[in-house]
């Protein structure tokens, strides 16, 4: 393995990290979206709350990490991706502002209805952000980007499989994120929040299920070159995706028909690895390209002592802040963190 | 769908002019938050450190307060943050293109602090009722040294765009080696980086000061806001004298390394001995006019003679001279100015404090700490001014023209319009959440919510006297 593809495997690493907590916290945004009126979606509102608020800004910072991989690594593909995909990334950003800052304002603002704009400026803003990043991420896998940019900035991304995949990136937060809360939940000793989050998690899971489905389809359309390599060295995942899908339905299904709280152990490795399995086995399938089909990894990597930096920064973050986001998480899930 | 692609949403031709704007206005807006992700951590612990040390609940309670007003500033840092990392794409990708290789070394490090810092700062803020005392103060340590490594990261970025080096260029200028190291430690690092961190902890301390000042002059002049002004204005007074020190050295190397800049900054149109300071005024090609000329000592403060020979803009070729040259020139004048105004407000405090062991008694010492806070936050403005637009028209001195890094895209006018629109709005909420807090405070006296900031049993044990 070259420095260039180690250097392709840390964003990657990056993009699950983001795609699974990140992804969660835009998820949390959704169910308090959906959640109803003041009064019906408080409990719910309140647990999301609860959970999202000491993490979500470290969360948040895998994205400015594959940022940063991806601007020092492999600067053409950046600059490529930018100049193209500018419209739903420049939305994407403004999401991302008025989703923290909304997250921040609605608990510390003055008045009801004050409370009520921020929060309704969050939960929205969660659920436009990842649509925007699925598109650009599906627009780059369809082969959308040309390799030296400037690509065409709207049906570059207005096309079946780019919109599908925005469809999808909302659709798995939301089930990543009613999976976790079943178990905050749980530990909340709330047995009827547990219920509630598994009937989401449940009809998050069909609809993203549902958008894989017809994604599978649009890529054998709109990008061959993913769909052939997806079903052939990317199949073993494929299938492990799908088998954690499916033991998430069963534990689900089984739990909603006794009317009894999901409780297995398995529930979050499970709904993880199926995100897991999908993530890679689209890095597997794009291989060697970090552009596809218009820039390889090795044709767009920085110079050699910069991978090198940007690997050993790698081994450092993995020292220094797996440890400490470890903790983070450690102390929120025992309760130790509060408001 | 081919239609919309060639949609005009504006003319391209001015990209670069809104570019360059909206480059600016969102810098300078996310700038002073990251001032308080950089200094307010070392503030607030100074103050639960005195809390816990000496039983202090005035101190203890001020701690609260701040890194209660930091969670809200902190997260609205992250997300203005995060939209600069995509204007280098947004706006700049020709450089990001060519360069990001060399430019984007110090970012993969702050990467690293910002996670930290992001982390740390998680745990302290949300840690205050459960986590015992002293435990809760050594989780916000990591704070403090992460902010100033990130500060460090990326002003080193910035200091490389002014002196670029440890890199190698091939025939169509695209970046083909790398050295690391000096790009990180390039000759302007050793004085823009600490030149920053400093200006943070001016910013922080005269701003947070000036809030309790503007409190004082109101008529509360409880012990908890003789301690809100004392803590953080120390900081700030012991600072402004080495920032002094620091941004006369970074004057000189300015001088030495990038001639055009200072000639910008300093108006000088003709190179030669014995040249004027000019305080203040307006540059024009026959000179400046409507300043206060200070003979001789514009060459006495860049080489400590009146017969140093500084470079003027008459020898730098046109189109490698800064623009908006009074703008340079007054900004840069407004900095020292401003500055040595907060020096000479640090004085008057450490005499009085000196001979009296108390704050000044006259109102007009709370008015001047009152205006300080936002007097260092234009001091700031100023600063990057003079460094960015002193820079131009180069985006990597030297190296690359801004006009040839500028974005082809469609529409940066509209996007500048949108920015505008949702900053202004979330600048103002911020303001009013914190003002929020802050009466709160006020109404529901020192515990608005109830108990101890910590948990009973250890807090109250080891916190006592």
């Amino acid at each position: 393995m070259t420095r260039a593809d180690l250097c392709a495997v840390i964003l990657w690493l990056g993009a699950t990290f983001y795609a699974l907590f990140g992804g969660a916290d835009f998820g949390g945004g959704f169910w308090d979206l959906v959640a109803g009126g003041a009064e019906r979606g408080e409990r719910p509102r309140a647990l999301i709350q609860r959970s999202l608020t000491p993490v979500w800004e470290a969360n948040h910072v895998w994205l400015i990490f594959i940022l940063v991989v991806l601007w020092t690594a492999f600067p053409p593909a950046f600059s490529a991706v930018m100049t193209t995909l500018y419209v739903p990334i420049a939305l994407a950003a403004v999401g991302i502002v008025l989703r923290g800052s909304g997250f921040a304002f609605r608990k510390s603002i003055e008045g009801l209805s004050g409370r009520r704009a921020a929060g309704a400026t969050f939960a929205i803003s969660s659920l436009l952000t990842p649509f925007f990043m699925g598109a650009v991420v599906g627009a780059v896998a369809a082969g959308n980007v040309p390799g030296d940019g400037n690509g065409p900035p709207f049906s570059s991304w207005l096309a079946p499989l780019p919109l599908l995949t925005g469809a999808m990136f909302v659709a798995s937060g939301a089930y990543l994120s009613a999976v976790f809360l079943i178990g905050d939940a749980r530990r909340a000793g709330d047995e009827e929040l547990q219920r509630y989050f598994a009937l989401r998690a449940l009809a998050a899971a069909a609809v993203a299920g549902l958008a894989a489905a017809f994604g599978l389809i649009e890529l054998h359309a709109e990008a061959r070159y993913i769909f052939d390599r997806l079903t052939d060295e990317g199949l073993p995942l494929v299938i492990l995706s799908a088998l954690c899908g499916i033991g998430v339905l069963f534990i689900l299904i089984a739990a909603v028909r006794r009317r009894a709280a999901a409780s297995s152990w398995l529930l979050r490795p499970l709904a993880a690895g199926a995100v897991i399995a999908v993530i890679w086995g689209w890095g597997v399938a794009q291989f060697p390209y970090l552009v596809p089909t218009s820039l390889k990894i090795a044709q767009t990597a920085a110079p050699p002592d910069t991978l090198s930096i940007v690997i050993v920064v790698f081994i450092v973050a993995a020292i220094l802040v797996l440890p400490s986001l470890g903790l983070l998480y450690w102390l929120s899930q025992k309760e130790l963190l509060s408001e | 769908m081919l239609s919309l692609d060639a949609l005009p949403l504006a003319a391209s031709a001015s990209n670069l002019l809104a570019a360059r704007e909206q480059m600016a206005f969102t810098l300078g807006f996310h700038i002073v938050l990251s001032c308080l992700g950089v200094a307010l951590p070392a503030t607030i612990l100074i103050a639960n450190y005195i809390g816990l040390k000496r039983g202090d609940d005035d101190a203890m309670e001020l701690a609260r307060r701040w890194s209660k007003a930091m969670a809200v500033t902190f997260a609205v840092g992250a997300v203005t943050g995060t939209v600069l990392s995509f204007e280098f794409g947004l706006l700049w990708p020709r450089f990001m293109d060519r360069f990001g290789a060399a430019f984007g070394i110090a970012f993969a490090i702050e990467g690293i602090f910002f996670f930290l810092e992001a982390i740390f700062l998680a745990i302290y803020i949300y840690g205050w009722k459960r986590l015992s005392g002293w435990a809760h103060f050594w989780s916000g340590v990591p704070m403090f040294v992460t902010g100033i490594g990130g500060a460090f990261a990326v002003v080193a970025a910035n200091s490389w765009m002014n002196q670029p080096q440890g890199f190698t260029l091939d025939a169509a200028g695209k970046v083909v080696d790398t050295d690391p190291l000096k790009v990180l430690i390039n000759p302007a690092t050793g004085y823009e980086v600490p030149h920053m961190i400093l200006a943070a902890y001016m910013v922080v301390g005269f701003l947070v000061a000036s809030i309790y000042a503007v409190g004082m002059l109101k008529g509360r002049r409880d012990r908890l806001h003789r301690l809100g002004l004392l803590i953080p204005l120390t900081i700030a007074c012991i600072v402004t004298p080495i920032q002094l020190f620091v941004g006369d050295t970074a004057a000189r190397e300015v001088a030495d390394h990038q001639p055009a800049k200072f000639a910008g900054m300093e108006c000088i149109e003709k190179t030669g001995t014995h040249q004027t300071e000019y305080v203040g005024g307006v540059c024009t090609s026959s000179g400046v006019k409507g300043a206060i000329p200070i003979p001789d000592l514009d060459s006495f403060l860049v080489g400590f003679s009146a017969d140093t020979k500084v470079t003027g803009l008459e020898d730098i070729p046109k189109d490698q001279r800064p623009p908006a040259n009074t703008m340079l020139h007054l900004a840069f004048d407004a900095m020292v100015g401003i500055g040595t105004a907060l020096l000479a407000l640090g004085l008057w405090l450490a005499f009085v404090w000196w001979r009296r062991r108390d704050i000044p008694k006259t109102p007009w010492f709370l008015r001047a700490v009152a205006i300080s806070g936002a007097g260092a936050v234009l001091a700031l403005w100023c600063g990057w001014i003079v460094t960015e637009v002193g820079r131009q028209p180069w985006i990597v001195q030297g190296y690359m023209r801004t006009s040839e890094a500028v974005t082809e895209a469609d529409g940066i006018w509209f996007s500048f319009a949108l920015v505008l629109l949702v900053y202004a709005a979330i600048g103002t909420i911020a303001i009013k959440v914190l003002r929020g807090m802050s009466r709160r405070w006020r109404e529901g006296g020192a515990e608005p919510e109830g108990g101890t900031p910590y948990a009973p049993p250890t807090a109250a044990g080891e916190a006592g006297p």
